[in-house]
């Protein structure tokens, strides 16, 4: 199912210039321990050398990794070259914030290796930027965006939120046709969720912010995914649409289909053998591990085959290529159920895999319930 | 020889009965302060808990009084509440004397009254106690005259305390030795003595709490249950302390308990009478009768696995409870289960508590119903407990309910509502009286069935706590009853089914329906869920599907807190019972029979 077998890399890097009241991504807003963090992280791709084979993707996320500078981005891309191998076509993708990109840090960037740039675009409507707080206004993205096509990145992926409180339908489709403009290999279109301990969180508590109502995500659901597929788009996760499938995010099916993945930087997660680890969710307690020549890790856990199924099933029903049906035992319980949400319009089945359908995305949160 | 005496307290539920017996076995030092813990007599959590004795349960003091003499005073302690009044009556039988404990701020209340008068037809000797004199609220003066007026009891008689401060307690101790006769009987007779109580203790097997009447009984004897006339040979005789205590005999007059290999708690029966096989006494002692349910109920396991499971913990759980029935029953959609027969709604409120806590057992309960009588066309007449079992309703030419008097105690203020509240139960037949000024009687014959759901609460709730309540089975009256069937997603449910009066039915059924939309949790479709009688749908409800249940972002490699929601979602699932393709929660089938809530 996927092309992209060899392992994940991805880089967390923790620094924000201001935090974004809705993101739940760990990040502090200070650039002073970026310097210690740098030789924190190159310890630890010492401490894993040898433990991961090949990569055939890299992600550099955040945070906001376009904050480092060109030399300490190149710094670490150096260090990654001297110590991990990386098959040829390697997808390397960084997170831009658009206020950063100059056009000396697009050409860096794309010197320094990186050929794919997923540029945190969220919304070209200046209430919307101002409501999630974003440094950077729609004009801002535009240009980072023709300088990114002009230092030659020919994969861009753009992301938007949507679901905003007052935000119109109509509206919505105005950024989307902005964003169409450019001709993007690569739309993710978030709806925006609160997460726990991040302001919004606070201010949804304190009905300072109203979440959109069920029927308007539907049908914010809906539209965005029928408008970009007539647009040419293939709609092949909840939120991620591309424009032809070799730019689906080949780092991002490493999480979907338990493919290993080796997270570096405070709060990143990996995955290896069943099992999966994940660091210090602290910059002071990262570094201070890895300066004691330890490894970061806050916690660890071994996957049952019954809890990789369940994962697999339920990753699987959030992606256009569903889960291989031999992951259910069709014979006993779920025979029924299926052919019901066959009828209902929520699955169909191709060869061998019980793929969710438009409807079905709606409802992916539950459908894994339905399956033993 | 310390004199004896044999009493029991009784009081309205929360007028301090369990702290008065905690200060009088500490005062008499049964139990160091340091290893004291309140409630004492309680022994069950779940006692502790509601605040409210299930079991009867003795304890023998002794009590050296202020001219010298020596006492073993046998405090009997009874279960609180209407479901258990058999139980009560024959802990009362077993007593010489009661304290009748009143609440200083609360005043008379319909238990209080209730009490006595059972106290009285057991001939006793009653000492009024006025408790929580502590309390700002106390009006003592009010209640001596509710004691004079109400009780028809010399109030001069009347002993001031305060269990929780320990005011008092002496002056109980010293009226109970004064004024409460020691027993009568003679060791030389053959021996007669009376059930109040049986306990199971693993390791022994049945303890038989039992008050001796006339004669003498003793390791090695063999002795006879008069009701079944089983015989058994006594292993052991004793009283209670803090815990069993033996002793060489137990003789005329005495209060203790025999252990004699009898293996549950249903092999002996409350109120029946123990004598000599040998020399048997030529009559039983009075007042015993068989005690029969009045609340049916079945209860399934939440999945098919746990049925034996359940069986094993409903035959333990038999061993300490006589008064539970229980029968193999089957529904088609909860699957093998138990059709259970309880004294009262409390009662069976506290064998699911613990069964589900003591038991670890995950119970579904159908709503609960009375037994119902039928005449048929054909001259046939028919009991039925079980809605399953309601005949075809061509065929019916009577219909028959158990009924029975309220008597409900209130300040003057609430007679409005509480009026209200009995019609709406279909109350009929109401008569006051006046007790005391401000305060008023009120009585009803009211359907048993329209109690047993959630009366006491909403009489609670509509008399902001004031109310009190206590009732006694009536007789059979004839009525216009109807089954009511709900279908969730076009399935019948028949554990959800219920018998119901005719007038009721629609308001029910639409209860039944906003309380399912309530508790069933939503789909991928519309569940539209209907009351039926018959044919015919007098109520329905709808519960939307999803729209929309997904989220944004599995957040990068962090997959394990997805899973996590999701295991913690299916856990819940299946603790669901499945009806056809619709998962209903345990919580759906106990809110339909706590209808009415509103």
């Amino acid at each position: 199912m996927n092309p992209y077998q060899k392992n994940g890399l991805y880089i967390h890097v923790p620094f924000c210039r201001t935090k974004c009241p809705y993101c739940g991504f760990y990040s502090i807003a200070s650039t002073s321990l970026i310097s210690r963090w740098l030789e924190a992280l190159k310890k630890e791709v010492v401490y894993y050398k040898d433990r991961f084979e090949y990569f055939d993707s890299l992600y550099l996320g955040g945070g906001t990794p376009t904050l480092l500078s060109t030399r300490d981005l190149e710094k670490i891309m150096q260090h990654l070259f001297a110590h991990f191998d990386f098959v040829p076509n390697t997808e390397f993708t960084i997170e831009a914030n658009p206020g950063d990109l100059t056009s000396d840090k697009a050409d860096g960037l794309k010197a320094m290796g990186f050929n794919r740039v997923n540029l945190g675009v969220q919304s070209f409507n200046p209430q919307e930027l101002l409501f999630l707080g974003r440094s950077h206004t729609g004009e801002e993205a535009e240009s980072a965006l023709k300088t990114l096509r002009a230092s030659g990145f020919e994969n861009v992926g753009i992301d938007l939120i949507y679901g905003l409180d007052g935000q119109s339908l109509k509206g919505w489709i105005n950024t989307l046709n902005r964003t169409l403009t450019f001709q993007p290999e690569h739309i993710s279109c978030y709806q925006l969720t609160f997460e726990k301990q991040t302001p919004f969180w606070n201010m949804r508590k304190k009905g300072m912010i109203t979440p959109i109502g069920e029927k308007e995500e539907r049908s914010f659901f809906l539209t965005t995914s029928r408008f970009l597929e007539e647009k040419g788009y293939i709609h092949y996760e909840i939120s991620n649409f591309a424009r032809e499938k070799i730019y689906y995010s080949h780092h991002n099916y490493k999480y979907w289909y338990h493919v290993p993945y080796l997270g570096l930087g405070p709060s990143a997660h990996s995955f290896q053998n069943k099992t999966r680890w994940w660091n210090f969710r602290s910059i002071r307690r990262y570094c201070e591990a890895l300066e004691e020549h330890k490894a970061p890790v806050e916690g660890h856990e071994d996957l049952t085959n019954n809890q990789m199924r369940l994962e697999s099933i339920a990753l699987g029903l959030r992606t256009r290529d569903g889960f291989a049906i031999k992951e259910t035992d069709l014979e006993s319980q779920s025979g029924d159920i299926l052919s019901r949400l066959q009828i209902s319009g929520f699955l169909t089945i191709k060869k061998d895999r019980i793929v969710p359908t438009r409807k079905g995305f709606l409802v992916a949160d539950h459908l894994p319930l339905c399956f033993q | 020889m310390p004199q004896i005496r044999n009493f029991s307290i009784i009081a309205h539920i929360d007028h301090g009965k369990s702290t008065l017996a905690d200060r009088m076995i500490q005062l008499t030092g049964l139990v160091e302060s340091r290893n004291f813990r309140d409630q004492i007599l309680d022994n069950m959590d779940i006692e502790r808990e509601r605040g409210i004795t299930i079991k009867s349960q003795a304890v023998n003091l002794p009590y050296v009084n202020s001219k010298g003499e020596e006492f073993e005073l046998n405090l009997i302690d009874t279960p609180g509440h209407v479901d258990f009044s058999y139980e009560v009556s024959r802990a009362l039988a077993s007593c010489e004397g009661v304290l009748l404990l009143i609440d200083a701020s609360q005043g008379v209340e319909a238990q209080t009254v209730a009490n006595l008068f059972a106290a009285m037809e057991h001939d006793l000797t009653i000492i009024p106690v006025i408790n929580k004199i502590d309390l700002p609220s106390a009006d003592i003066d009010q209640v001596r005259e509710q004691i004079e007026v109400d009780l028809a009891l010399d109030s001069d008689m009347a002993i001031l305390c305060s269990a929780k401060e320990g005011t008092g307690i002496e002056e109980v101790l010293e009226a109970i030795t004064a004024y409460i006769p020691p027993p009568e009987g003679n060791v030389d007779q053959p021996l007669s003595a009376l059930i109040f109580d049986a306990h199971y203790d693993p390791f022994r097997g049945t303890i038989v709490s039992l008050r001796v009447f006339a004669g003498r009984v003793r390791p090695g004897d063999t002795i006879r249950l008069m009701s079944t006339g089983a015989t058994h040979k006594v292993e052991e005789t004793g009283i209670f302390r803090l815990g069993r205590e033996p002793r060489d005999a137990l003789s005329a007059g005495e209060v203790g308990y025999i252990i004699a290999g009898i293996k549950t708690v249903s092999d002996t029966k409350i109120g029946d009478t123990i004598t000599q096989d040998a020399d048997p006494s030529p009559s039983p002692l009075p007042g015993f009768r068989e005690v029969k349910p009045v609340v049916f109920s079945s209860v399934y396991p939440v999945t098919s696995e746990d049925y034996q499971g359940l069986t094993e913990a409903l035959e333990k759980y038999k061993l300490n409870d006589a008064a539970l029935v229980f029968q193999k029953d089957s529904s088609a959609a909860l699957g093998l289960g138990f059709r259970c027969g309880f004294l009262g709604l409390l009662h069976l409120e506290i064998v699911q508590e613990r069964l589900e806590r003591e038991f670890g057992q995950s119970l579904i309960m159908t709503v609960p119903t009375v037994e119902y009588h039928f005449t048929l066309t054909n001259g046939e007449t028919l009991s039925v407990d079980n809605p399953l079992y309601y005949p075809d309703p061509a065929t019916i030419e009577k219909a028959m309910e158990p009924f029975i008097k309220t008597s409900i105690f209130i300040p003057e203020r609430y007679v409005g509502v509480v009026m209200d509240l009995c019609l709406e139960r279909r109350g009929v037949n109401s008569r006051f009286s006046y007790p005391t000024p401000g305060r008023i009687e009120i009585q009803f014959d009211m359907p048993l069935a329209e109690v047993i759901y959630d009366f006491y609460d909403r009489l609670k709730t509509v008399t902001q706590g004031y109310g009190s309540f206590d009732y006694d089975l009536l007789d059979y009256r004839k009525n216009d009853l109807v089954k009511l069937d709900i279908l969730v997603n076009g399935e019948r449910v028949d554990a959800l089914s219920q018998i119901v009066h005719r007038d009721r039915a629609r308001s029910r059924a639409l209860n039944a329906c906003e309380r399912l939309k309530e508790e069933i949790p939503r789909h991928l479709f519309k569940i539209p869920i209907q009351g039926a009688i018959g044919g015919t749908i007098v109520a329905r409800s709808t519960i939307s599907p999803f729209r929309k249940d997904v989220t944004a972002k599995c957040y990068g490699g962090d997959i394990t807190r997805k899973r996590k929601l999701l295991e913690k979602q299916k856990k819940g699932k299946k603790r669901m019972k499945m009806i056809g393709s619709v998962a209903i929660p345990q919580s759906a089938f106990v809110a339909v029979f706590k209808a009415d809530n509103k």
